[in-house]
This record gives structure tokens, sequence and C-alpha cells, in this order.
């Protein structure tokens, strides 16, 4: 069963329904998509008992508001935010309960960019390839959230509440990324990991849910390198580096195949807390050469 | 063959075949109950993708001894697209391909196409099988909106778009062909290793 449980007020800069995506289509052209910050999300779905999967709100820097059309049991996670219930505040990172007419508010992050907003039995929009994701790049999944809109929360639930409340925070500041090399490292001159290693680099203002793009010295290609490659495979956390030279760290809407060359990959338990660095944030990656399988 | 992240795997093929029959051989084995524990398995133009492994070195040195059986005709499940040549670029193509227009829809039907990979958008498939001297150049601009359902030639490739979207590629035809349908298994008609022929429809 699933009857609308919430009518948008306040729509927030993007907020949209996440849940663990689409893995499995890429050789469909279809991005895994699904919410950026993982463990976040599922700490809010476990706050409120919900089974592994349901689909949850993820926000964009600056919240949103929900009025609740029926009595909700809510949990807010991921950036950390003020979150009032009827004007009144509430905890944040705990199971929240929302009465029947009462608005919902999710304020702006203090910290990271993201929040996350479960509620119990999920947000239950119509499922697309097995996930109720909203996927940017391809337009799969349920539109963006927008004033006016009609939330429908499902009633399924998991086998129940796993925790109250837990420790979790972004960490601030610097945004460490450790770096796999390869594929193509290669097409960079001698010294481009050292450059991506020593270099400053920092969070640009035009990151989305697409990739993480960076502002800092671009890295030069190896003589005769130039152009693209025949189109290949992308995984999430590959580091794409385009023309201008400034390293791209694809996230969870990124296109399943590309021509620029990748110079390495960030493994995915590095993604959520790039997924919540706000832009300006200091990046320092860090090469694992110990980790790059010899193949 | 090369590493992509902690459990990935870019295996490079010597040509775009390579990669079809690569691509074929590993779905073969995956059917098989091999490696069982992978996330994707994914073509793209001499590459293949296998992501999700649990022990991605052995799985690397054991690619390099497999016998990779050639793809030929009749080893992927054949589709016919109906298309109506009345594409924008139909006379361009043919004066690149020094034919007269009508002639164009003649050497389009006659070509076998294998759907190589897909990308770009869901659903759109890279079709292979145009001879090196048909091959062609994409439009110096590209369209910032190609119809849906559009037919149309780039490099190597012919392909359909399965919906509106900005394109770089020459526009011979039109297909209503169902390309892709999220509600319907599978979601896209073409997918990689189907083969293809184009059928000239005239309504």
């Amino acid at each position: 069963m699933s009857a609308v449980g919430f009518v948008v007020e306040r729509a927030g800069a993007l907020t949209t329904v996440q849940d663990l995506g689409r893995a499995g289509y890429a050789h469909l052209g279809v991005p895994r998509s699904g919410a950026l910050d993982v463990p976040a999300y599922r700490l809010a779905n476990r706050l409120v008992g919900n089974a592994e999967g349901a689909a949850a709100l993820e926000t964009t820097v600056n919240g949103c508001a929900l009025r609740a059309v029926r009595p909700l049991l809510v949990a807010v996670t991921g950036a950390p935010c003020p979150v009032r219930v009827g004007g009144r505040p509430a905890a944040w990172g705990a199971p929240v309960r929302v009465p029947d007419g009462a608005v919902l508010e999710v304020g702006a992050a203090t910290a990271g960019l993201r929040s996350y907003v479960a509620v119990a039995g999920g947000f239950a929009v119509e499922p697309v390839l097995g996930s109720r994701s909203a996927d940017l790049l391809s337009g799969l999944g349920p539109a963006p959230l927008a004033e006016g809109a009609e939330l429908p929360v499902g009633s399924e639930r998991g086998a129940g509440r796993a925790a109250d409340v837990l420790p979790y925070g972004p960490a601030g500041g610097e945004l460490v990324l450790p770096l796999v090399p390869g594929p193509r490292d290669d097409w960079f001159a001698p010294g481009a990991l050292t450059a991506l290693v020593t270099g400053e680099y920092a969070v640009s203002p035009a990151s989305n849910r697409i990739g993480l793009r960076t502002v800092g010295p671009a890295l030069e290609r190896a003589a005769g390198r130039d152009g693209e490659l025949p189109s290949e495979p992308m995984v999430p956390g590959a580091v794409q580096v385009p023309p201008d030279g400034r390293p791209v760290v694809f996230l969870a809407d990124h296109p399943t195949t590309g021509g620029y060359p990748v110079i390495g990959v960030v493994p995915e338990e590095s993604l959520p807390a790039a997924a919540q660095s706000v832009p300006g944030s200091r990046i320092r990656f860090v090469v694992l050469r110990s980790a790059r399988p010899a193949v | 063959m090369l590493p992509m992240g902690r459990d990935a795997v870019l295996v490079e093929t010597e040509d775009g075949e390579g990669a079809q029959a690569l691509h074929a051989e590993l779905l073969r084995r995956r059917a098989a109950g091999e490696f069982a524990e992978v996330r994707e398995i994914v073509p793209a133009a001499r590459t293949v993708l296998v992501a999700g492994l649990a022990d991605p070195r052995g799985f690397a040195a054991a690619v390099t001894g497999w016998e990779v059986p050639p793809v030929g005709p009749g080893s992927g499940e054949l589709r016919e697209l109906p298309v109506r040549f009345d594409g924008p670029d139909v006379a361009e193509v043919a004066a690149l391909w020094s034919v007269a227009p009508e002639e164009l829809p003649g050497i389009v039907t006659a070509t076998p196409f294998r759907v190589a990979f897909c990308g770009f958008a869901p659903g759109f498939a890279y079709l292979t099988g145009l001879p090196p001297e048909l091959h062609l150049p994409r439009r110096p601009t590209p369209r910032t909106a190609v119809p849906a359902g559009s037919v149309a030639l780039a490099g190597p490739y012919a392909g359909a778009y399965p919906r509106s979207s900005p394109g770089g590629w020459q526009l011979v035809g039109t297909t209503d062909a169902p390309l892709w349908e999220p509600s319907r298994e599978p979601a896209a008609l073409l997918s990689p290793g189907t083969e293809v022929r184009f059928v000239e429809v005239t309504a």
C-alpha cells in the first residue's frame, strides 16, 4: 500500500528520491545512480526501521520542507542541519515523529552538502529498472521534488528498528581521496601522478551528482597522447581528465562510457566524503600503489 | 589487461570485433556460473569492463588463456528495424559516399549490423558493420536537439536515438521501433550482441 504521505512545501535547491541505484544495467547505457552518501542513507533507513534499499530523500545544501498528511516516523541524517517539526526543534540523526498536518523542516546544512530523509515505509514512487532513484544524467526515475508535489509513502517495514541514535558526521575540512592508478595513467606525462598528489586541488562549485569537479593545476598528457580514446566503460570513482586537464571524480550519475583518459580510480568507500565536500574544500589525492592489481 | 580500481579489470582487445567476442564469452561463462559476484560486464569500442571481481588478479591471469570464438552472423538475436530514409543529411552522406541519394537506403539495408556496445543514453546502441570506406565524420556542429527515433551514422557506427537529445551524427532516417521502454523486460530493444537489419518502409 502506498498513499500520499507528504506534500512538498519547499523543495530546496535539489531534492531527489534515492535508494541503492540500478547496478547491473551499465551495459545498456544506464548509470548506477543512487544515494551519493550511502552510509548516511542506510543509517536514515535503519533509524526508522526500514528494509535495506527503501527509498529516501537526498537534499542539497538547503534541505526541504514537507507537510505530513498522516502521522509518520522520519529520520534525518547525512549533512548535519537543524530539524524542526511543527515549528519546534527536533532531533537530527534520530527517529522523529511527525503528526498529521505538521511540517517537517530540514534546514540548511551546517557542514557537508547532502542530508537524507528517511520515512518509515519508504518513499513509494514508481520504481524504474528496480530502483526509485532519480538519475539526473539520463532522466530515469522520479523528477526532483517540486513545490506542491505529493510524495507517496509505503507501508513496507524492515525487521525492526536496528538503531536509535548513532554517531555520524562528515569529516570537515580537507577531502582525502585515495587513488588506484590506471587504467590510463600512461596517457599522462611522467610526473602527472606526482603533480596530482602534490598539487593544490579544491572542490569546484560546478560539481554535481555526475561528478566532483576540481580546480587546480592542469595535468599534462604524455607526448603523442592527444585527443580521445575510443569510448571505454567507466566506473564510480573513476578520475577522468578532460582536455582542460582538471580531474573529475565520477559519482553515482556518471555516464557509463567515456572517451577521456582515466588516470586512476577512487575506491567507492571514499566517495561519500567526496559527495559531502563543499565547494572550495581542499582535496588531497593519495596514490594507493599497493592496491593496484598486478594485471 | 588494465586495472580499474580495486575490484575491476578493463580488458583491452585488438579491435572492436575482439571486444564483442570477449563480451559474448564473458556472458557465456557467467551464465555457466563463473564469477557470480561480478556486478557489471560492459563492452565498449575496444575494451570490456568486468567490475565487482573477488579476485581481479586471478581473473586477469585466466582471461589471457581463454580461447574466445569470434562472433559471426547468427551468433546474436536478430532484430529488424523499420526505417524511413527521410533524414536531413541523406544528400550529404550520399555525397560523402560518392553515390546518388536514392542509393543510400539500399546500402544501409544491405549491411548486416551488430550492437557493439551501448552508451550515451539508456538504450542507445552503437552498431558496427559498415565497411571502412563508408565510415563518416561527425557533423562539424552538433545539433542541439536530434528527434527521438532518428537513425544516424558517425565514424564506424550507426545508431538510433531512443529519445531526443543533442547529437553530432549524420541523420539519414527515422524509426518507430520502441528502442527503450523501462517497464519492458528487456528495457532496451538493442543490447550488446544483438544483430540488426534496417528494413526500408515508406510510410
